[in-house]
């Protein structure tokens, strides 16, 4: 199978939306991102997760514990949210669907920002 | 949609015309399990917070999760996860311009449901035997 390049003027800002490639990329981005780092994370996490509560603080409270948790949830929510954003757009017209996308955001956002706080609260008051 | 549908052309009527084959599962599980994953995070989330607020809160999401609907619950989280992530590497090939010929599409459509299978079981062994389950 030969692949016909799109040409370069249709990719850079045409079309209504002003751009159409910007959420194809980002989506593939962060699905190689979390390709490593979910096997990563689940090597670190089941040893740390058996151990009860203990191990999960000691484990979130090393730098690389906390930090490989953020990232890889980091591109979780931005994956999810590309994600989940199309299956509204292929499901649900009209108003909904504004107001739909909108929730999607929203709720993204404050996952995001809810995993932020509850790791910064681990690694400096656990 | 449907409710503002006006165009009187007949739709693709896939899922009721076409045979059943293993790369239209792959394909319409791959966004369930995307769509299932979206729930499995905030419960991830709800992991983290708890652990943020303290043991006691820590004991009773532990408690939640250990009930038999809640091991279900994160069991067929596991599996999404692994068949996403399998069947994922199947699309980031195709990006590339590989992997479309019907054989090969249906046979790496099985390898990412074997491979699941296999993560998944794998995972909840460690688990298991980690907690003294096993």
């Amino acid at each position: 199978m030969t692949i016909k390049p799109t040409p370069y003027k249709r990719i850079t800002g045409l079309g209504a939306s002003g751009g159409g490639t910007g959420h194809f990329i980002k989506q593939r981005v962060t699905a190689l991102v979390l390709l490593v780092l979910v096997p990563l994370f689940l090597l670190q996490f089941l040893s740390s997760f058996t151990s009860g509560y203990d191990g999960v603080m000691a484990w979130l409270t090393t730098p690389f514990g906390a930090l490989l948790t953020l990232f890889m949830l980091s591109a979780m929510i931005a994956h999810m949210r590309i994600g989940l954003g199309v299956v509204i757009e292929d499901y649900i017209g009209g108003a909904a669907r504004a107001l739909a996308l909108m929730l999607n955001t929203f709720l993204c956002a404050a996952l995001w920002v809810i995993a932020l706080a509850a790791l910064i609260k681990i690694y400096f008051g656990g | 949609m449907s409710s503002h549908w006006s165009d009187p052309r007949p739709l693709s009527p896939f899922t009721s015309i076409w045979r059943w084959h293993i790369t239209m599962l792959t394909s319409i599980l791959h966004r369930v399990s995307g769509v299932a994953l979206y729930g499995g995070v905030m419960v991830m989330i709800a992991w983290l917070g708890a652990a943020a607020a303290g043991p006691q809160y820590y004991a009773r999401l532990m408690g939640l999760m250990a009930s038999w609907p809640g091991r279900l619950v994160l069991f067929g989280f596991t599996l999404a996860l692994c068949f996403h992530l399998f069947n994922g590497v199947r699309h980031l090939i195709w990006d590339g311009g590989h992997g479309y010929d019907k054989k090969i599409a249906s046979r790496s459509a099985w390898l990412a449901f074997i491979l699941a299978f296999l993560l998944t079981l794998a995972i909840w062994t460690v688990a298991y035997k980690g907690l003294g389950l096993l």
